[in-house]
Formats: structure tokens, C-alpha cells, sequence
């Protein structure tokens, strides 16, 4: 928790203004009963009206007093709550901004999503609520017994007594309740996930008549659910007859034993009254302490986990020293004994990796999943660092560049296109947002995606929605090839970029490609031997190992991995005219 | 499978959605026809009215009895003070008396609050459960039309968010909707028959609560909203960016994401702390107009006693009364709102419930699987998504018995429409499909898709063990029959290497079995079901190279001796195939032998040719 404490220590200051209005308030509360228990001794038993008039009068005050109070209570706890979720939340986003894969890896990006968004907004709530009703318990409920002590200690039995029994009463519902709760939120889940599975294997439940089984399952589920939330309900719903049925015994036992106190002169008449306020207000003081026991513990779960992204630090650090390209470089990329494996597993994912990929050239990557072919191209960027050995641009090691200077020369387009919230043109200008309108044309005119653009209704500033949900995947991978294309790096890294697209889109593209970028560094992982059957270099990975490399026709010869994967797709007679 | 966007529903918003403030909430949907649905709602409950009535009985019962106890507790207090200055002092024997009546009339009120909600909880969760049979049950009578134009989540949603919307504000509102009313009316009773001035003051108070209240509410609604609009956005943000990282990262986009961040995050900040404060002052104001009025009370009611008008007691049980009056009254006031809600949830449901679903068939012609030979004939056969726009026209074939069919186009061709005709996922505007010479619209649905072994790309697999996966066709085959089925498909040397072998838990999200692999089991599948036609789908690119090979080999082994339709993506398969048929925007616009349609030199042609002219 200390990153937590630390992003506090701005508002320590405010939380003892707010924790002095709190006490405020409850002095303000604790003290209308002994006006209203004065109205009845001095006031109403005497017969003195003026008595009424002016304790009254002090009471509206009072009442008045404690509204400003509150008021700024809830201003002073709404400043706080928000103003250090708004530096806790752009810390973390900050902080995640900095993080290599591997620290995405080891928390998975859906968590960091959910520790940034649902996470940090539980914490502002339940602050809020604490800062605003909850800190105000502890001093009214000792507040009330103190008064109710001073007014007449026996009456104190009865509070202890109401307030034994309600929290007996909560903690026996939680023990009870809070492990089935688990189980149902268990059984939500299985609903829908068999909801779910009923309706992506439609064609598969019917195609095999299965309608009727998937039924029973899901009936199964359902029932199960049905009998426990009725017990659970059962049980909670015990909670509000019996909560009355406590105050209501509270009440009538401070009369009756005031009676005994009143008849021996040892207490007002009118501090009846006022010992029934206090009553009450220790058991709603209880109350509100009693839910601070159950909100605080899930905001902690979540600091906790807010803590731990604050916590790590990103294992890919910028260049103590950092040496600098030219502009304009070759892109002459050298992998010397290259090793990797991911943090915390004992399996290498690559192991001794040399080659190099000249300017000028197409080198391509082929092998089976888990070959460690897209490994290869992400460390290239520094997604992920080398475990041993070095990768060089131009004879200089990569971890000696500025990040941000080593991605100005790469052109990254991912095996899962993903594009951003914004237009067509904003996509394609991602990696250069200062180029010229002609230029991003010119990048999806290479990338064969000019003509489907020029089809939507509002051509390059057609809206993409988020993920690039309203447009076909084939569209997405050319709109990501564009983006790479725009920036006019010197490396092109291709991670099985053209298994979205058909023959036909392919091969125009490879054409196009070929022209216009004929000088750069073009390295490629392919599935499909058509892809990639023409590169001047191919090579070839079976269990992140180099078992070959060379062009297509040296390597049918020579390759066993090759040939096997090329006989898979390719007909005889074009295996027989490529030899 | 393709989805057809025609009929896009309006989004829910999922995201942000009952966050916030508690005790603040967006304002609720409304129902299109409120009161027609609120009567579907009522016949729904038919079987309860009975239970129903009892609970109402309970609960008047029980706030009659919590009404009536102040006023009692007040008769005590009188009872001391009037022993207090009487020379006989104190008769502890009539304040026993009342005491013990006290004891009783919150017991029974407590014992009756109970019973109510206990029956209240078992009606509320049978409806619970009737509604999600009831759905579950709709799923496999709707036609696949419906799911193509639909999205899954809605559905999931109604099962889940939906039911249990109606299932808790049943259980709340009825009960509370009976309890307030007759709390309203028996605290007026009771305050009036304490003193009317009083009972004035009481009333007064309300409108003046209700004004500010309202005020206060259309202030922070207004900051409400623009936060969850500013929550919706952040949280987008981050979804996007961390979705993306390693684009954002190779594309040094970090530093911009961080200033839109923080763009939105100030917004965020501005709205959010504007909400929480407004909304936050409801309870104080409301609390300093019942404090008020609590003065008021405690200075009229000291006046009227001074003159004799009313007791200690009068006073001690009206300010018990005044606490108790406003809960009652919000809380009608809310009502509205709350079966609106309930109306809006249950209309999703009813509309789910009356889509149109497959017609039932009677009187059909039986087929035996066992003797079907595997001639399929299309005989001018029309077919349209939407009746009126037909995509495939007039297309008539006849495929022999034991012959290779391949379906080729590009992507979005249209080339499952042929799965859904054949399967019967779908009924043909006009012509006919016919199986041995019998129209396929005369089988059974069940039946026509007993021929059919289906292999798709799109590997649904059951959360269950991979035995019960592979034995799905077959629920009662043997041990040995699945394993031999795994046999045939290569999977069983797979299966073997996992911990739990053929009892290991296929789930969403255990990843230990791949793409591939799980289309391997899917084909074991289908080879144990035995079926003697087949519908094939190609994997594509997910499929590692070594998986591919036993896929093909497992394919052409499932295929042989058997009609079959390949939705083809190898060359092999499609060169090799008896009939070609090639799609195009959905018709199937040629058809014929490998070397027949090159030699037509059509799309087909130019098709084939464009993936190997690359020099």
C-alpha cells in the first residue's frame, strides 16, 4: 500500500479540516436531545412557554449549524475522493504507459484495463463513502453512550444489549451468507456461460439434434441457482423484521425502566426522550460502522491491486547513455546468437538465432506455431529484450537507441489488425501525424485499400469505431499495412499480415509492395509457402531453432521442415515446376 | 458464421453502467407499450395471485401493528407522568401491562414482516426460474435466421441482467408498494388523531422537501450524466491503449495517449466531484428539514401541552410518527420509476419470447440414415436472407452419390449459405433440395440433419470432458467407440499426453488445447456420429502446418465413401473435387470439374490464376 499512502500525502491536510466538521456534526447531533429532554423538564411539565420558545429557538440554530457542517463535510469529502483518484489514475495510466510486454504478459492486459478503470472507481467510491457517512459513526455512537452514561448509566445496559444483539446478528448473516454468495455469483456466471455456449454452437446443437440435452444442462443450473438464492434470501430478509423488532424493544425498554428511574427522582421525565434518540442513534452509528467493515475490505483488494502495477517497474529501461542513428539509416538488421525465453519460464522460446536481413531484400520467416517465428519481429522493436546475445541496426545494438528513435524507423504491422477510434485518415497518420493528405493516399493505394475507401460513404474521414469494429478484417489488416506505410520507415516487420486478405488482394499487394518500397528492409512471417515462395532469404524455425535457411528451391532441397510444410500446401506439379 | 447487420439493435451501454454515486441512479429506461406489458407481466404471475394475496394480507397486518406501537409506547409515558404527579405515585402494574402489549405487537408485526417476505422471496425466484426455462427453452425453437440478425449478448443479458431485474423490483415493489400505502394512511390517522395542528406541520414539510430535493436531484443528475459520459470515455481510453500496447509503443504513441488521458481524466475529475457533492447534499438537507420540523413539533406540541391539548406521550409518539413518514413516501414516489424498469426488462423479454419460431412438423416422411445412398439434388432452387432479395437464383445440380463437392469464393462469398440450406438452418424461398429423391422440406428437420456430419472452421466445443465432447453425435457410445474415434482423427495420441486424458475439461478459457487441435476433436466428433453425408470447413491460417497435415489426412478419411460438401481453402481438395461450385456475392455463379472451369476461363479462372501470377 505505501504507493497508495504516497499519492495521499496532498490531502492529509483537507482530511483534518473534514475530520473536525465530522466532529462537528456529531456534537451538533448529540446535543438536540438534552434541548427537546429541556423543552419537556423546564418547558412543558412547568408550564413555561418562554422555556419552550428559547430552547426551541437554540435548537433551530443548532440544526442549522449542523446542516452547514454536513455540507462541507460532503464538499471537502467529494474534493478529496476524486482529486486523488484523478493523480492515482493518470500514475497508473503512466506507469502502464511505460511497460514492456513482459510486464503485460505477467499481468494480462484485460487486467490492467480492469485495475485501471472498475478497480480505481471502487476506490473513489468507498473513500467517498467513508469521508462522507461512515467516519461520522465511531463519533456518534461513543458521543451517544458518553450522553447516555452521563443522563443515566443503566440505560447503558439496553444499548450494549441492542447493540450486541444487532452486530451477533450481522456477523451470523455473513458467516452464513457471504460463502453462498460466492457460489452464486459461480452459478450467474455458468448461466451464462451456458446461455452462451446455446447460442455460438446453434448450428453444431442442431446439426447433432442436441437441442433437448443443452436444455437439461442449463435447467440444471438454473434450478441449482433458483433453491440456493431462495435460502440466501431467506436468510437476509431476516435482517429488517428483526432489526425493527431490536429498536423498537430498545425503546420501550429505556420507558420502562426509566419509570423505575423517574419514580425514585433520579432522572427528568425528559430525558426519556432524549435517551430514545440516543439509543437510536448508537445502533445507526453500529449500522454505519458495520458497513465500513464490509465496504473497506473490497476497496483494499482493490488498492492492493492498484499497488501492484505502481509497484513494478518496467523491465526495458531507456539507455543510460544513449548512442544516435542518422536520419536516414540502411536498416541493415544483424541477429548475433540470439536467445529468449519469457520471464519465469524455463523452456527458451528461441535459442541461438543468427541472421541478418539486408536492405533492399525480403527476408522471410516460416515454421509451425510455437516456432517462435512472431517472437523473432518483436524483439526487433524492443517489445521484448534478448535473453543472450545482441540484435544490431546498422552495426549498432538495439538497447543502446532511444526507444522512440529505434520505432521511427520501423514499420510494425501485427498479425491481429487493430486500429483506433477515429477516421480512416487519423489511422493511416497514426505513426506520423504531421503527413500530408497525398501521402496517406499514397500509402492506401499501395496497401490496395484506396478502393474500399473511396466506397465508404465519407472516404479517408470515415469514422472507425473502437477496435475498428465497423469495418471487415481483411479492410483492417490494409488499413494497418497503410499505417506502416505512411511513416516511410526503413524496416518493415510483417507478422502473418496477409492471412486475413485473399489470393487475389494478396498477391496485388505483394506486386504494389515490391514497387514502392524496394530499398527497404522487409522482414516476413508467413503461414502460406505462396506468400512467401520468392524471398530472397528464407528461414526456417522448428522449436525456435534455425533448421535452414536459404531461397525456396535450396531449401526443398536441403530442408525436411521445408518440404514438409510446402507439400501441405502446394500441389505436385507446382512443386515439380519450382525444381 | 455471417452475421447480417440488417436489423442492428440498439445498444445497452454495458460499460460504466450502475457505477457511481450509490444511491444515485441514471435515469430508467421506458418501456414502448408499459401498461400492455405490465398486464403480460400480471398473467405471468397467475399461478401466485393466491400467494399473493396472502402476502398482501401479511403485510397490512404487519405495518398495521408497527403503526399502532408509538402511540402505545406513548399511552406509557403518560402513564408515568400522570403517576409522576399523582398522590397515589406510580401504578407499575398498568405500565407492566403496556409493556407486555408492546412486547406482543412488535413481535407480531416482526413474525408477519417475515412470513411475507418469505413467501415473497419463493414466488419472486420461481418467476426467476420460469422466465429462464422459459428463454433457454425459446433458444432451440427459433430459427438460425433469428441469431444471424441477433446479437448473442442480448440474449445472455436477458437471461441474466433482464430476469433478475423483474425478479428483485417484483419482490421489492409489490411488497413495499402494499406496505406504504397503508403506512401513509394509518400514520395520518394516527398523527391526526393526535392533533391537527401538528398533523399540519407534518404536511406542510413535505412539499418544501420535495421542491429542494427536486432541485437538488436536476442538478446533479445533470453532473450524473456527464460523468458516467466522461467514465465511459476514460475507460474506453484504456481499453484501447492497452488493448493495442505494442502499436501504440512501435508507433510512439505514448505520449499522445497520455495527453488524451489526461484530457478526459480532468473532465472526469470536474464532473465526478460536482456529482458526488450534489448528490451528497440530499441527505443533509433532508435531514435538516425533518430537524425542523422536529423543532416545530417538540415548540407546538410544548404549547398545545402547556394548554392541555395533548399529552407527553402525544408528543413522544408524534415524533416517532414524523421520522417514520417520509420513507413511505419517497418510496412511492420511486415506485413509478421502479415499474418502469421492471415494464422495459420484462418488454425485452416478451419480445424475445414471441419471435416467430421454426414451424412445428408433422406427418413427415421417414428416412433411415442407415440405407440414405447420398444423392443430393438442387432442383431450381431460390434462396434469399431477406425473401424478397434472392442471392442464389435458379441453380439446379446433381451430385451422385459418394462425390466430392467444393465450395470456393473470397471471403464473404456466402459460402456457409450452402451449409444452412443443406443442414435446413434455413428454408428455400422456392425449388427444391432432395436427398435419394425425397424434397427435403418433406423430412423432418431433426431427420435431414441426422445425414449430415458437420466439420466447421469455427470449433464449438462444450464446456465438459473431451470424452463427452467427442461422444456429443452419440451420447451412449462406448468407451472404445470414442477412442477409436480419436484413433481415426489423430487426436488420441494428443488426448494421451494430457494429465487427465480423455477426462480433461474443455473450458473457454484453458488454453492448453489449440485451434487445431480442437478442430481435430471435432472431426472425432463427427466420425463417431457415423453420418452419411458430410459438410467440411477448411481451417485456414490459425492451424499450424504439422495439425494441418493430420486434419487433412483425418478429413480425407472421414470423406471417403461419402458425399460430401468441403468449403475448401487448399488447392489439393478443391483440384481433386468431383464438382466445383464457385461463389461470388452470395449466388453460386459456376459450377463444374477443376478443369473444366479453367478451361471456361470465367472467375473461377481468373480466381485460381491470380494466386500463382506473382513472379
Amino acid at each position: 500500500m505505501r504507493q497508495l499512502v504516497k499519492y495521499f500525502k496532498p490531502y492529509v491536510f483537507l482530511l483534518i479540516i473534514l475530520i473536525l466538521f465530522v466532529w462537528g456534526q456529531s456534537f451538533v447531533n448529540l446535543s438536540l436531545p438534552d434541548y427537546m429532554s429541556k423543552i419537556i423538564t423546564n418547558g412543558i411539565v412547568k408550564k413555561d412557554l418562554t422555556a419552550v420558545w428559547s430552547n426551541g429557538i437554540a435548537m433551530l440554530l443548532l440544526t442549522l449549524l449542523g446542516g452547514v457542517f454536513t455540507i462541507f463535510v460532503g464538499f471537502l469529502a467529494a474534493r478529496i475522493s476524486a482529486g486523488y483518484t484523478l493523480h492515482l489514475r493518470e500514475a497508473v495510466f503512466k506507469k502502464v504507459e511505460g511497460f514492456s510486454l513482459n510486464e503485460f504478459n505477467s499481468f494480462s492486459s484485460s487486467s490492467l484495463i480492469t485495475r485501471s478503470t472498475n478497480d480505481m472507481q471502487q476506490i473513489q467510491n468507498v473513500m467517498a463513502m467513508v469521508l462522507r457517512m461512515a467516519l461520522l459513526g465511531p463519533f456518534m455512537g461513543v458521543g451517544a453512550i458518553i450522553k447516555a452514561y452521563q443522563l443515566a448509566p443503566s440505560m447503558t445496559w439496553i444499548m450494549a444489549g441492542a447493540i450486541g444483539v444487532m452486530v451477533s446478528l450481522i456477523i451470523m448473516l455473513f458467516i452464513v451468507v457471504i460463502p453462498k454468495f460466492t457460489i452464486i455469483q459461480k452459478l450467474v456466471d455458468k448461466l451464462s456461460l451456458q446461455t452462451r455456449e446455446m447460442l455460438t454452437g446453434v448450428r453444431v446443437i442442431r446439426a447433432y439434434n442436441n437441442d433437448e440435452t443443452q436444455e437439461a444442462k442449463f435447467n440444471k443450473t438454473n434450478l441449482e441457482s433458483t433453491k440456493l438464492n431462495i435460502f440466501v434470501n431467506r436468510v437476509m430478509t431476516l435482517m429488517m423484521p428483526i432489526m425493527t423488532l431490536v429498536m423498537g424493544l430498545a425503546s420501550l425498554g429505556v420507558v420502562w425502566l426509566g419509570a423505575y428511574l423517574i419514580n425514585d427522582g433520579s432522572m427528568q421525565v425528559g430525558s426519556l426522550f432524549a435517551l430514545m434518540q440516543y439509543v437510536m442513534q448508537t445502533i445507526f452509528a453500529f449500522l454505519m460502522i458495520s458497513m465500513m467493515f464490509i465496504m473497506v475490505p473490497r476497496a483494499a483488494v482493490s488498492g492492493r491491486r492498484i499497488n501492484e502495477v505502481l509497484a513494478t517497474e518496467p523491465t526495458i529501461a531507456e539507455p543510460q547513455s544513449p548512442v544516435h542513428l542518422p536520419d536516414k539509416i540502411a536498416g541493415l538488421i544483424e541477429f548475433n546468437k540470439v536467445d529468449f525465453g519469457y520471464e519465469g519460464s524455463e523452456q527458451p522460446v528461441l535459442s541461438n538465432i543468427t541472421f541478418s536481413a539486408l536492405p533492399g531484400q525480403m527476408t522471410a520467416i516460416i515454421g509451425g506455431t510455437g516456432s517462435g517465428k512472431s517472437t523473432i519481429l518483436n524483439l526487433i522493436p524492443r517489445l521484448y529484450d534478448v535473453s543472450d546475445g545482441s540484435i544490431s541496426i546498422d552495426g549498432i545494438d538495439i538497447r543502446k537507441l532511444p526507444q522512440a528513435e529505434l520505432h521511427g524507423h520501423i514499420g510494425y504491422i501485427p498479425q491481429k489488425a487493430s486500429l483506433f477510434s477515429g477516421t480512416v485518415g487519423s489511422n493511416i497518420a497514426y505513426g506520423q501525424p504531421d503527413a500530408e493528405d497525398k501521402e496517406l493516399e499514397k500509402a492506401a493505394e499501395t496497401a490496395q485499400a484506396k478502393e474500399f475507401i473511396k466506397n465508404l460513404p465519407d472516404g479517408m474521414d470515415n469514422p472507425i469505431s473502437q477496435a475498428g469494429s465497423n469495418i471487415s478484417g481483411g479492410q483492417k489488416q490494409r488499413l494497418s499495412i497503410a499505417r506502416a506505410l505512411a511513416k516511410k520507415p526503413e524496416i518493415y516487420l510483417f507478422d502473418d499480415s496477409f492471412s486475413a486478405l485473399d489470393f487475389k488482394t494478396d498477391s496485388a499487394l505483394r506486386t504494389a509492395l515490391e514497387k514502392e518500397i524496394s530499398k527497404s528492409t522487409l522482414i516476413i512471417v508467413a503461414q502460406r509457402i505462396s506468400t512467401i515462395m520468392h524471398a530472397d532469404k528464407i528461414v526456417v524455425l522448428d522449436e525456435g531453432k534455425i533448421v535452414g535457411s536459404g531461397t525456396h528451391r535450396e531449401l526443398l532441397k536441403q530442408s525436411s521442415v521445408y518440404r514438409e510444410i510446402a507439400e501441405s500446401q502446394l500441389s505436385e506439379r507446382e512443386l515439380r515446376e519450382e525444381n | 458464421m455471417e452475421k447480417k447487420p440488417m436489423e442492428q439493435q440498439p445498444k445497452r451501454p454495458m460499460m460504466g453502467f450502475g457505477r457511481g454515486p450509490i444511491g444515485m441512479g441514471g435515469k430508467p429506461e421506458k418501456p414502448r407499450h408499459f401498461k400492455k406489458t405490465m398486464i403480460t407481466v400480471l398473467k405471468y404471475l397467475r399461478p401466485y395471485w393466491l400467494y399473493m394475496g396472502f402476502v398482501a394480507l401479511c403485510a397490512i397486518i404487519s405495518t398495521s401493528f408497527a403503526i399502532a406501537s408509538p402511540k402505545v409506547l406513548g399511552n406509557m409515558t403518560d402513564e408515568i407522568i400522570n403517576g409522576l404527579f399523582s398522590p397515589k405515585g406510580m401504578n407499575f402494574d398498568n405500565i407492566a401491562v403496556i409493556g407486555f402489549w408492546l412486547i406482543g405487537l412488535y413481535a407480531i408485526s416482526a413474525i408477519f414482516t417475515y412470513i411475507q417476505s418469505w413467501i415473497m422471496t419463493s414466488i419472486s425466484q420461481k418467476i426467476t426460474y420460469k422466465f429462464r426455462r422459459d428463454i433457454s427453452e425459446k433458444i432451440a425453437r427459433l430459427p438460425l435466421r433469428y441469431f444471424d440478425r441477433h446479437e448473442n449478448g442480448d440474449i445472455v443479458s436477458h437471461i441474466t441482467n433482464d430476469v433478475e431485474t423483474i425478479s428483485q423490483n417484483l419482490n421489492q415493489s409489490m411488497t413495499q408498494l402494499i406496505t406504504s400505502v397503508v403506512m401513509i394512511i394509518g400514520i395520518l390517522i394516527m398523527m391526526l388523531s393526535i392533533s391537527w395542528q401538528l398533523t399540519l406541520i407534518a404536511i406542510l414539510i413535505l412539499p418544501t422537501s420535495m421542491i429542494i430535493i427536486t432541485a437538488i436531484v436536476k442538478r446533479s443528475q445533470r453532473y450524473y450524466t456527464k460523468q458516467q459520459a466522461a467514465l465511459g470515455e476514460i475507460d474506453g481510453h484504456i481499453d484501447e491503449m492497452f488493448s493495442n500496447h505494442a502499436i501504440v509503443k512501435t508507433f510512439n504513441g505514448e505520449d499522445r495517449a497520455i495527453k488524451t488521458f489526461d484530457h478526459i481524466n480532468k473532465k472526469l475529475h470536474n464532473s465526478g466531484w460536482k456529482s458526488q457533492f450534489w448528490s451528497g447534499l440530499m441527505m443533509p438537507i433532508m435531514q435538516f428539514i425533518s430537524n425542523m420540523g422536529y423543532v416545530a413539533v417538540a415548540v407546538v406540541g410544548g404549547w398545545l401541552a402547556i394548554n392541555g391539548k395533548v399529552t407527553i406521550g402525544d408528543i413522544q409518539a408524534f415524533i416517532q410518527y414524523m421520522s417514520q413518514f417520509t420513507q413511505p413516501i419517497s418510496q412511492t414516489a420511486n415506485i413509478a420509476n421502479v415499474l418502469q424498469a421492471t415494464a422495459a426488462a420484462a418488454e425485452r423479454i416478451f419480445d424475445f419470447l414471441d419471435a416467430n419460431e421454426e414451424k412445428i412438423e408433422k406427418d413427415r416422411e421417414e428416412i433411415d440414415p442407415e440405407s440414405v445412398k447420398g444423392e443430393v439434388t438442387f432442383d431450381k432452387v431460390y434462396f434469399g436472407y431477406d425473401k424478397d432479395q434472392p442471392i442464389i437464383k435458379d441453380f439446379t445440380i446433381q451430385i451422385k452419390p459418394k462425390q466430392n463437392v467444393a465450395i470456393v469464393g473470397p471471403t464473404g462469398a456466402g459460402k456457409t449459405t450452402i451449409v444452412n440450406l443443406l443442414m435446413r438452418f434455413y428454408d428455400i424461398n422456392s425449388g427444391s433440395i432432395k436427398i435419394d429423391g425425397v424434397d427435403t422440406n418433406t423430412i423432418n428437420r431433426h431427420d435431414v440433419r441426422q445425414l449430415f456430419g458437420m466439420v466447421l472452421q469455427d470449433t464449438w466445443l462444450f464446456q465438459g470432458t473431451i470424452a463427452e465432447n467427442i461422444a456429443y453425435g452419440k451420447p451412449n457410445a462406448t468407451h472404445e467407440e470414442i477412442v477409436d474415434a480419436a484413433k481415426a482423427a489423430h487426436v488420441d495420441h494428443l488426448i494421451n499426453t494430457l494429465p487427465k486424458g480423455y477426462n480433461t475439461i474443455i473450458s473457454e478459457t484453458a488454453d492448453s488445447i489449440s485451434a487445431g487441435e480442437k478442430q481435430l476433436l471435432t472431426i472425432a466428433r463427427a466420425i463417431l456420429a457415423g453420418a452419411p453425408m458430410l459438410i467440411l470447413d477448411e481451417a485456414t491460417s490459425s492451424v499450424d502446418t504439422r495439425t494441418e497435415l493430420l486434419i487433412q489426412s483425418a478429413m480425407d478419411k472421414l470423406s471417403h465413401g461419402r458425399t460430401s460438401f468441403v468449403i475448401a481453402h487448399r488447392l489439393s481438395t478443391i483440384r481433386n473435387a468431383d464438382v466445383i461450385l464457385v461463389m461470388r456475392d452470395g449466388n453460386i455463379i459456376e459450377h463444374g470439374t477443376h478443369q473444366g472451369l479453367l478451361d471456361k476461363n470465367g472467375y473461377y479462372a481468373e480466381l485460381y490464376n491470380s494466386q500463382f501470377s506473382h513472379s
